[in-house]
């Protein structure tokens, strides 16, 4: 309704807003949200993005998240913002160069990558490595394991607000990485795993350094837990939040810490011997509840049993080449080459062309810090995988975010995506 | 893992349950497989989930495989695990590819897209199998992705890893490995149709 004598004669009634007889409903704000939530409860649904770019999400993961206020109705996980096609490209490469390029897809637990690989490829040429290889692989790859907590427990804790465990957790997995340089020559992505065995035995000096290692990081992972244990925010916020059923789990294919979280004792390095595994003596640390705390406990205690396996390894490390002495698969040792014309035609073959694997098909499992790392390998003969394909855990595990959240707030959703532990390059591949 | 002997105990009742769905039996490497009818694939799923004595309930891993030379072309493998007797085996369904094996997955942009606009005819389809297994939904998702498989019945079959408008199923084997220009700012008026 226009306001009598505002307008000019012959134009033409403009529209404007009409000043109803209001009535003020409810005396407080919260009965007012209540009479609008009843009146009309659709319009509360407010849909945002969270991420891509977003520093709780580990990574470029976007979530599309209905909230109804402050409570998740609905999830939707986005991914592949950084999927690099390294499938494909495995198939154009000769066998020993694909270990390289699989260690990039989950970032942080690169040993598992190359373990799965290595040891499908080992399957698929029946070949056994020499048992002080066993013993390193598993050396490294428990190593890794701490590195790949250590990493998640910072950065979780992050996410929740505990900003001192960051940096203590980062401390100690640089001296990880120191160690990963010293036996490996490259602090990430070490490509120390061959087909065969490794590359290279440990170096003089490397063992000192682990046992230094290992007889601090029990009293550290005390340090860490005195922090997060007696904190009230970190309680509150990890307690009987994200709790899913062991049933429910397993049906969405979730494996590793979140599962044993959840009270299933599974583990690949108990259940499905390979490896050293069967000769050390370790524990499976599982929860009861299976919520955030629950995942946070395991995952330390896996730190410790980490510790004690890598302490076993060092006492039991035996003698021996540490990669397996069959020419047509292995670089010959460097100090044959220029004696041997055998030695070096073999160095030569294996350079340029790379080894033949003969077809068949074969899976190979193993239990890496998010859970079961599958590598699926189709050869047909030449000298190039036909088909490479890596059952990553955090891709599976991902899907049992919505079923977390759904019915919990927005911060909640924020520390089940951080108990999750996600790796995107993992995810995308 | 079921040994050989086993591994024809389960084709031998699976086919007395179902007639014709297995179509074969391999055991290399310690591995077991069964490749089976992609049509009967629930029934072989279903029945190794509930039959008492197979009770494989964990669904590890579902791949897709292209044999490109080879008949039938496709193959769907899953991944089964029985978690209390730790066996594990591999069932593949063998799909023909609808479309012979002259003009698809090739990347070039004229072609109408083969998956969106015709109707799904021209790709081959399988059974989802996200009612007996949740944790299929991502993984038949990225099977779709890369290799054009439908999944009949699944809740939400989109493209998961690839641009949600990319056309052409990139991990088939005729897919050519580096085919696709990169766009910098000096090319980017070369590359065919870069505005879309």
């Amino acid at each position: 309704m226009s306001r009598p004598g505002t307008e000019t004669p012959g134009a033409p009634e403009r529209e404007t807003l009409e000043r109803t007889e209001g009535e003020v409903v409810g005396t407080s704000a919260v009965e007012r949200t209540a009479a609008v939530e009843e009146l009309e409860p659709e319009h509360e649904l407010l849909t945002i993005n969270m991420g891509p770019h977003h520093p709780a999400t580990h990574g470029v993961l976007r979530l599309l998240v209905s909230l109804e206020g402050e409570v998740v109705r609905d999830l939707k996980p986005i991914v592949g913002y950084v999927h690099t096609g390294i499938e494909k490209n495995c198939e154009d490469k000769s066998y020993w160069k694909v270990i390289p390029f699989v260690e990039r897809m989950d970032y942080l637990s690169y040993f598992f990558n190359m373990e799965a690989f290595c040891g499908c490829v080992e399957r698929l040429l029946e070949l056994e490595i020499p048992p002080r290889a066993e013993y390193l692989r598993v050396l490294h790859l428990e190593l890794n394991r701490i590195h790949s907590h250590l990493v998640w427990l910072g950065t979780s804790a992050l996410d929740l607000g505990a900003m001192s465990m960051f940096f203590y957790c980062f401390r100690d997995r640089d001296r990880v990485l120191d160690l990963f340089e010293m036996s490996t020559g490259q602090r990430m992505h070490t490509r120390y795993f061959q087909v065969g065995g490794v590359f290279e035995d440990i170096p003089v000096g490397f063992e000192r350094n682990l046992r230094a290692f290992c007889s601090e990081m029990p009293s550290r992972i005390d340090q860490y837990m005195a922090i997060l244990d007696r904190n009230e925010i970190f309680l509150s916020r990890t307690r009987n939040v994200g709790i899913v059923d062991r049933d429910r789990l397993l049906d969405l294919g979730v494996s590793g810490p979140l599962l044993r979280a959840a009270g299933e004792p599974w583990d690949l390095r108990k259940v499905a011997p390979h490896l050293a595994y069967p000769d050390l003596d370790f524990q499976i640390p599982i929860g009861t509840v299976g919520d955030g705390y629950d995942r946070y406990r395991v995952r330390v205690q896996e730190m410790r049993e980490s510790v004690r396996i890598i302490e076993q390894v060092l006492d039991g490390l035996p003698e021996g080449p540490w990669i397996a002495d069959d020419r047509k698969v292995v670089l010959p040792p460097r100090d044959e080459l220029p004696v041997s014309m055998e030695a070096l035609i073999h160095h030569f073959k294996l350079v340029t062309e790379g080894f033949r694997v003969p077809p068949g098909e074969a899976y190979n499992a193993i239990d890496s810090p998010r859970g079961e790392l599958g590598c699926f390998v189709v050869a047909d003969g030449p000298d190039k995988p036909a088909r490479v394909h890596f059952r990553d855990p955090s891709f599976v595990n991902l899907q049992a975010l919505r079923e977390m959240s759904v019915g919990g707030y927005v911060a909640d959703l924020i520390q089940n995506l951080a108990m999750l532990d996600p790796i995107l390059g993992g995810i995308d591949r | 893992m079921p040994d050989a002997p086993g591994l024809e105990l389960i084709a031998q009742e699976l086919n007395d349950a179902s007639e014709g769905s297995v179509l074969g039996t391999y055991h290399e490497h310690g591995q077991a497989c069964l490749i089976v009818d992609s049509d009967r694939v629930l029934d072989v799923l279903g029945w190794l989930r509930h039959t008492p004595g197979q009770e494989y309930r964990f669904l590890a891993s579902l791949h897709g495989v292209d044999y490109l030379p080879a008949e039938p072309r496709f193959g769907v493998v899953y991944e089964l695990l029985n978690m209390p007797r730790v066996e594990r085996l591999r069932v593949r369904a063998a799909l023909d590819d609808p479309a012979g094996s002259a003009d698809e997955g090739a990347p070039d942009r004229p072609r109408p897209r083969s998956g969106e606009d015709d109707p799904q005819t021209l790709l081959p389809a399988i059974d989802s199998c996200v009612s007996l297994f949740p944790t299929a939904e991502f993984q038949e998702r990225e099977v779709y992705d890369f290799f054009g498989i439908v999944f009949r019945g699944h809740p939400d079959l989109r493209r998961i890893l690839m641009p949600e408008d990319y056309v052409g199923w990139p991990q088939r084997r005729d897919f050519p490995l580096g085919g696709e220009p990169v766009i910098f700012t000096h090319n980017e008026r070369e590359v065919p149709r870069w505005f879309e």
